[in-house]
Order: structure tokens, then sequence, then C-alpha cells
């Protein structure tokens, strides 16, 4: 086990360094963004001036340098429009990214797997090809018009939620998490939807593929011929099978979660990384934009980590036979 | 017992069928579903009239001259300035959106496609040469490919959009770069798969190049996978670009596509003029549903494990 | 009989296919007295594990039952509520599938698997439950047994897995055992091995074996009665060693002629012309018609009905192969 542990982290570092490089030189690329912070009135000096204080006016490879080095000390550089740090600035929007994450996450989960395993069950009853239209739909929708939806249908239309902004906050282990108040559900419940909307449609997908094939298994008949109930044939017997895909796939697609909550983020306007994201790509702030990459690169490295140990836990095959190899 | 006429035992023949061809037994099997058939005719219509959109509508939006701002935010059904029906209205600068969106559908379609059939070429080279050259070379192919894969796509989309600036020809860029590790992937493992059996053996033994081993025979049986997630990704690229531009980074505003569209009406949608988002938001639909429709059927169709 | 266990009789399961109906089982009548070992023995198509998984009460859709009776301790089961034969499936009667490695739930631990065969049934603690799947797992001889409880079925053998498969029939002492092919997978010697084993266990216990199987050889050594399956029918029953010496059937004797034992060295194997027929297209008349060297024009038009012999012997035949003196034709469908 130690060895695997060992080898997965060697890779993850080495993927980590290799977007360090190709993030760093990727994103300089990008215009020039002093002419973003000037005004046009300026003069020659003042704008060396505001080059050499964001250390712009030093060749590329000397900034990568100062950048590696700086990354080593935990400082990603400035933000250009901000003026604060941008890991700081990072790190400060990501509580609410990741809780809106699990609550979409969660979502799925509550949703997708009951009607997946539903569709699974009796595929041929006319609801059931109903919740497959459904979910076809569910993944056809590009996310950010879902949401212009959601805003206009329960927003606009209804009035019964806020189309906007977080909730009300409450700090708990010094963590901020909006969900312990009603007004703070309010707020999340839209944009959660938005984000969750894809992955229901994937769960439900998933979870009926897997519950039929698994119900053709002989172990489904055996169990059958020893006199089980059909219920707990299903609760004990498919429902352990279907979790070993479902939770990979799961696993693998939070971070997917958090990269399209960009789009949800700015449609409502949830104050969360996307939104810093974009903001920084529309105003060409580096340090930002680079931050945030290097943030979500570990962030993914660590999920994948997780999903793999998840997966030994839940695969008694891949655990024992990891363990002797 | 009698000695008479010992039976010949021939068992019953059944009557020979005439043959389908393949092509003619997929298209029957496609047609059977109806929902996949409605797809269908969505998706014929859309183009259609997407191609003949010069001919079929009122006004040019891309022709600043004729697009009038006194003709702004006019809902739908109402006469214009210019003397024309806005029958889906018209936006805030006084496009006429029935005529915007059916050129936006233009745009759209065209970079998905484009995009799609560039990805997939590369993709299909990209893997054949990894299954076939084996070895380190296929591990460190498939290590870029499985990098690709794992990185989620609006994230490197928007990076690169972000990186190389507005316009058709870099979004299309961004698009191949996001596609083409699916395609590499699928083809290597069917490619993997079809260069052990025995058609493959029999053209070797028959002393055929290895190139042309490659392409003219095993290419053939990978068509059917790529075809499938051409069709899905087809689907995601025009999402993607219609995203891109929702969030300001896609197509310019003179070149609206349907995200544009959409994202310019968004500022309109509290005050009850839903028609300049809404509309070209249902385009948008029905585009990407029609073609998942297919391309879902198309795979249900070709994958024998499924075959009841 | 009063001391058959499980008396079946006219049973017909049909398929509702797309292309028409599949008479899998076309009326089949067997008994199994108690503790008695009886070989269903057929080429695959014949029907015998549909007929099997009819006893269960198993049969999966398009198929069902559509006819006959099935008495298993004097109870009907044909026609049973869903319910009701729930609580008969796994304790009074158990199946032994052929695939071990599928049958078992590769997720799952062994001793949930056993535990919960007893829990279905009975009301008794985890830990007697788990006392008894312990016993069960000594008796078909797993070394370890306490241990090997909380192991999962990949780290057991085939043949292992088998036995823990048996173990679990076994486990609420039904009355009969139905076996599929459950050697078919294995090693030749395993093979041995536990047929050796589940005739002691059965003799016992007392539980009745229904061994399904194409393999003749299993069946002379472990049965002592035997029925022969052709197309959905039985065609021949009697005792092993009778019918095996001198087959009624010209399929039995067809059987019997191909094994490999039977050639002689040097000379093509006997092999019966022909192949089974689809069970969706049936010639009129007898099944095996086109395919007997002893077939004449009534076997062609008109089905044969059951005769009965001396000893107990049946033969679905219009020309009997043997000389043994008729008893009665009774005229069963």
């Amino acid at each position: 086990m130690l060895s695997f542990f060992i080898r997965r982290f060697a890779q993850a570092a080495l993927v980590i360094a290799v977007m360090v490089v190709l993030v760093f030189f990727g994103v300089n690329v990008v215009g020039d963004p002093i002419w973003m912070l000037i005004s046009p009135e300026m003069d020659q000096e003042a704008i060396e001036k505001t080059a050499a204080a964001l250390g712009l006016d030093k060749p590329i490879f000397e900034q990568f340098i100062h950048f590696v080095q700086g990354l080593f000390q935990g400082d990603l550089g400035r933000s250009f429009v901000h003026g604060e740090p941008a890991i700081q600035l990072i790190l400060s929007r990501m509580g609410a990214t990741m809780e809106l994450a699990v609550v979409a996450l969660l979502m799925a989960i509550v949703f997708g797997l009951p009607l997946g395993m539903y569709a699974g069950l009796y595929p041929d009853r006319r609801s059931s090809r109903m919740i497959m239209s459904g979910s076809i739909l569910g993944f056809s929708l590009p996310t950010f018009w879902v949401g212009l939806m959601l805003i206009m249908l329960f927003a606009v239309m209804l009035g019964w939620l806020p189309a906007s902004g977080r909730g009300q906050t409450v700090s708990i282990f010094g963590f901020e998490t909006s969900l312990l108040t009603l007004n703070g559900w309010q707020h999340i419940a839209l944009p959660a939807f938005n984000l969750a909307l894809l992955k229901i449609s994937l769960m439900i997908r998933l979870a009926r593929a897997g519950t039929r094939e698994a119900m053709l298994m002989d172990y489904v008949k055996f169990a059958r011929a020893k006199g089980l109930k059909e219920s707990t044939i299903i609760r004990v017997h498919v429902l352990k099978n279907i979790m070993i895909p479902i939770v990979t796939v799961l696993g693998l697609e939070f971070g997917s979660l958090v990269a399209f909550s960009v789009v949800t983020e700015t449609i409502f306007s949830w104050p969360g990384m996307g939104k810093l994201l974009l903001e920084a790509i529309q105003r060409l702030d580096r340090p930002v934009i680079v931050a945030y990459v290097m943030v979500v690169v570990v962030l993914f490295v660590v999920i994948n980590l997780i999903v793999d140990l998840l997966y030994s836990v839940l695969d008694p095959r891949v655990r024992i036979t990891g363990a002797k190899a | 017992m009698s000695q008479s006429n010992p039976t010949v035992a021939t068992p019953v023949e059944p009557a020979l069928v005439k043959q389908e061809t393949p092509w003619r037994q997929f298209v029957r099997t496609f047609l059977e579903d109806r929902v996949a058939v409605t797809g269908l005719m969505m998706l014929l219509l859309i183009i259609i009239t997407a191609i003949l959109a010069p001919w079929i509508t009122p006004q040019n939006p891309y022709d600043l001259g004729t697009v009038d701002l006194m003709d702004s935010r006019i809902p739908p059904g109402e006469q214009t300035m210019e003397g024309y029906t806005a029958w889906l209205g018209t936006d805030g600068v006084g496009r006429d959106l029935y005529s915007a969106i059916l050129y936006g559908l233009r745009i759209s379609l065209m970079v998905g496609v484009v995009s799609g059939l560039i990805a997939a070429s590369f993709g299909m080279c990209v893997g054949l040469i990894a299954a076939y050259a084996g070895g380190k070379v296929e591990a460190l192919i498939m290590r870029i490919v499985d990098l690709q894969l794992s990185l989620p796509t609006i994230l490197v989309a928007l990076i690169l959009v972000a990186a190389l600036g507005k316009g058709v020809d870099k979004i299309i860029f961004a698009l191949v770069v996001v596609q083409w590790a699916y395609y590499a992937r699928t083809v290597r493992g069917t490619a993997l798969v079809e260069r052990n059996k025995e058609y493959v053996e029999a053209a070797q033994s028959l002393g055929l190049s290895k190139t042309r081993v490659i392409f003219r025979h095993i290419l053939p049986n990978c068509l059917a996978p790529v075809i499938v997630v051409l069709t899905v990704q087809t689907a995601h690229a025009i999402s993607l670009e219609a995203t891109l531009s929702f969030l300001g980074v896609g197509l310019p505003q003179t070149e609206p596509s349907l995200g544009v569209l959409i994202a310019n009406g968004f500022q309109y949608m509290m005050s009850g003029r839903y028609w300049i988002s809404v509309f070209p938001g249902l385009a948008l639909l029905f585009t990407i549903v029609s073609i998942n429709l297919v391309g879902d059927r198309i795979r249900d169709v070709l994958n024998p494990r499924l075959e009841k | 009989m009063v001391s058959d266990v499980l008396e079946i009789r006219d049973l017909a399961t049909h398929f509702m296919t797309r292309a028409g109906v599949v008479k899998a089982v076309d009326g089949v009548s067997l008994t199994v007295g108690r503790g008695e070992v009886l070989g269903l023995v057929g080429e695959s198509g014949s029907g015998k594990s549909v007929t099997g998984y009819s006893i269960m009460g198993l049969v999966d859709p398009p198929g069902r039952v559509v006819g006959g009776s099935i008495k298993l301790e004097g109870e009907e089961l044909v026609g049973m509520d869903n319910d009701s034969l729930r609580h008969v499936r796994g304790k009074k009667i158990a199946m032994i599938f052929q695939d071990p490695m599928m049958t078992l739930n590769p997720v799952l631990r062994i001793d949930t698997q056993m535990t919960e065969a007893i829990l279905a049934h009975e009301n008794v603690s985890k830990k007697a439950a788990l006392a008894r799947a312990q016993q069960a797992l000594e008796r078909v001889g797993i070394p370890a047994a306490a241990e090997r409880l909380k192991s999962y079925p990949h780290q057991f053998s085939g043949g292992m897995r088998q036995r823990v498969a048996i173990a679990t029939a076994l486990l609420n002492q039904p009355a009969v055992i139905i076996a599929d092919e459950p050697t078919t997978a294995l090693d030749v010697t395993i093979q041995s091995q536990i047929l050796a084993e589940i005739q002691q266990l059965c003799r016992e216990m007392g539980t009745a074996l229904i061994w399904i199987t194409h393999d003749l050889t299993v069946v002379a050594g472990l049965a002592q009665r035997i029925a022969v399956m052709y197309a959905g029918r039985v065609v021949e029953t009697g005792l092993v060693d009778e019918v095996l010496d001198d087959p009624l059937h010209p399929y039995t004797r067809g059987l019997l002629g191909s094994l490999p034992s039977a050639a002689i060295a040097g000379q093509p194997l006997d092999q019966i012309p022909g192949s089974t027929p689809s069970l969706g297209r049936l010639p009129p008349g007898c099944a095996f018609s086109p395919r007997c060297r002893d077939a004449t024009e009534i076997c062609r038009q008109e089905a044969p009905v059951n005769r009965y012999f001396s000893n107990g012997r049946q033969a679905r035949c219009h020309h009997p192969l043997s000389t043994i003196a008729l008893v009665a034709t009774t005229s069963d469908t």
C-alpha cells in the first residue's frame, strides 16, 4: 500500500510541475496587462514605475524563477486589480465554491441515484422512459441557460427564491458556511441545483446502466434461489455493486463541478473562485489566473488520490490484490 | 424394426433470407425509435434553415446599415421601423431576433462541426499511432491524453481563449484542443482490439504494408465508435462555445453566435423582455437536444451488447 | 408415490419471444424420492436447466410456467403467489449453479452471503447464524472455516467456491437440492472430489438431489435414477444401471454410443447425425425423428406417448429398443 501511495504522490508532483510551467508561460502570452491598469494620460515614466512595481519589466525567465521561488514560499504574486496577494484572494473565495460544489454533489446523489435505480429496475415502464428522456435533456442543456431559466422561473415569475448572492453565513470551526440558516439555503438552492443538473443526469444514466447490468448477474439469481426478499437483494447485493463505478465517476466529476462553478457563480453572483477567475480573465489579472489554476490543479490531484483510496475501500478485489502486489 | 427407407438425417433448412447490407440494417434499426427520428427531423430542419438563412430572413444582422436602434426591444410579432414583422422580436440594438438566431445558428453549427471534425481527425491519427507503435511511444501519448482528459473542458477552453483572444479561428482552436483527446483514447482502444483480430493477421500475412493495414483495414472498423463520439462531442462543442460567448470570452459581438445573443439579453430578463434571451436559448436547446438524441440512438444501435 | 418428495406432472414452460413461442419445457413428468439422486441428462437446448429453474420458480421473463403441477412434499408450487414461493425457495428446495464465481457476489463477504440465506427464513440471532454457517463450511471440508467466513469470493479457488455454494444450499436442510451442472466449470480431479462429497452429504442428511448435466459419465457414478431429456421432453427414465446398460430410446443409445469411452480405437466416433432442433421450430411427430436411423412414417407424423415398462422404466418412443415385456401403456401427452 505504501509504495502505491508514494508512486501516486510522485506522479501528482510531476503533474503539478508540468502545470506550473505551462500555466505560467501560457498566461504570460496574454496581452500586456499594463495597459489595463494605466490611464491614457500617464506618461512614460509613470508607466515604467508601475511596471517595475509589479515586476513586469523583467525578462520572462527571471519572472518565472521569481514565480517559482514565490511558489515555495506560498506567494503567488499580488493581484493587479485588487492589490492583495493572489493566493489569499483565491483561498478566501474557495470556501464559497466548495460549499456550492458539495451541495451540488449531494443533490446529484439524492436525486439521481434513486431515479436511476428505479429506471434500471423497471426499464419498460413509461415513467422510466420519461426519466431517461429527462436525463438527456439534463445534460444537453447548457449550464448557463438552465441558470437563466431557473432565475426567470423561480425568482422573477414566482418570486420564491433569490436570484443572486450568498445567504447568511455562520462561522463554525473557523469556516464560514451558509448551510445553517434558512436564508442560506434559500440562496444556495438555485445555484446548487443549476450546477448539479448535469451531474444528476449523469447519475441517472450511471445508476440505470449499473442496476440493469447487476440485475442480470448470476449472484442476483442465486440470492433469489436462497429465498431473499427482492428489496433485500436490491439493497444489499445490487447497491453495493453499483456504488463502485458511481463513486469513482462522481469523485472525478467533483473536479468538474468546481470548474463549472465559473458559469454558475457568474450568473448567480455567487462570491466564489469561479467568479473571481472570470473577472481576472476579463481584466488580465495574471497572478490571480495563475493562482486559480494552481489551486485547482492541486485540488484535482487530491481528489484523484481520494477517489483511488475510496475505490480500494469499496472493491475488495482491488484492496486485497493491491496489498499483495 | 422396419428396414425400409433409412431416414437421411437432414435437419430442416431455413429458407435463404435476402441479406441486408450493414448500412440498410443500421438505418432500419435507427428509424425504429420514434424519439430519435423526431430528433433527426429537428436536426435536419435546423441545418436546412441555417444554410438557407440569407434567403429566408428579412434582415442581415451583421450589416449594420440595416440595424436601426429605433427598432430595439420590440416585442414578438410587431412591426419594425424597417418595415418587416419581427416575429420573434428584436434585441437591445435593434437586430431582428429571427434573423439573428438563424445567422447565429450558422456560426454555432459551423464552429461545432468544424472543430469536431478537426479534433476527430487529429485524435484518430494520434490514437492509431499509439495503438500501432506500442511500447514507450504509446505510453507517453496515452499519458498526455489522460492528462488532457482529466482537466475540465471549460477551464482549459476558458484559459486558452483568454490567452488567444476573441475570434472564430481561436475558438475553433480551443475547442479542438479540448476535444481531440477523447477521440484519441476511443480510437486507440478500438484499434488495440482490432489489431488482435484475425483479419489483420490475414492482411499482414498477405504482405500488405503496415500503413495499408492501418488505414484500409483497421480504420473502417474504428469508425463506428468515432461517429458516436462525434455526434455527442459536437453537441458539447456547440454548448461550450455558447457558454464561452455568454461569459464574454467567446465570439465577438460583431458576429454574434447564439451565446452572445443570450448574454446580451440577460440584462433585460428582469424587466420582462424575456424574448431577447429566451428565443436564442430555445434555438440552442433544440439544436443540442436533437444532436444528442440522434447520437444516443446511433450509439444504441451500434452497441451489440444492448441488442435484445 | 407417498415417499416421493418431489412430484412433477406435465410441466410446461414456454418463452414468448418476438420470433414466436419457444416451448422450452413441454410436458415433463418426473418423480424424486426422499434422499434419492436423480440425474437429469440432455444436450444444451434440451430444456433441462429450464426445468430446474421452473421448479425453483426462477424462470425469467419472457418465460413462464404455463401448465402442469409441481408438488413438493405434497404442496403445489405452480400458481403459488410470489411471497409463499419465496418461503419455499432456499428452505425446502435449494439450487446450486454452474459458475460459482458469478453466483457469489464479489463485493460481499462469505459470511454475509451465507447468513442471509438463514436469516431470510428464520428469526435467529446473527451469532447463531454465523455458527451454523461455520459448521456448514466445515462439513464441506473447508479448512480454517472461521477465518474463511470473513473472506471474499475471489480469495477462493473454483472448487472451494463451489463447496461454499453447496454449504449454502445445505444450510436450511432442504428436502431437495437442484444442482445445475455444478462441476462442469471445474477441473476433472476436483470434479470427482466434489461429486463424492456431495453424494455423501446428501446421504447423511437425507436430501434428495437432482443433478442436471450433459455428461453421462458423471451420472453413472452418482445417480440412482436417470431421466433423459430431448427437445423439452423426457424421453427415457429408469434406474441408472439399467438405462445405461440397456437403453430403450434411440437417443439414449446414440448418447451412449458417442461417448469416447465407447469408441473402438481407430474407428471414427459414432455420432448422432444432424443437430439439436431449434425449439421454436420442432417437426411434427417425434422430435428426434429427423436424426433417428430407425424412424418410420408414424414417427414423423405422430408424437409418441410415454410408455411404461417393468421396474419403473419409461420411454417415449414408437419403437423402443429393448425386448422387456410391456407392462402397460398410458396415454400421457
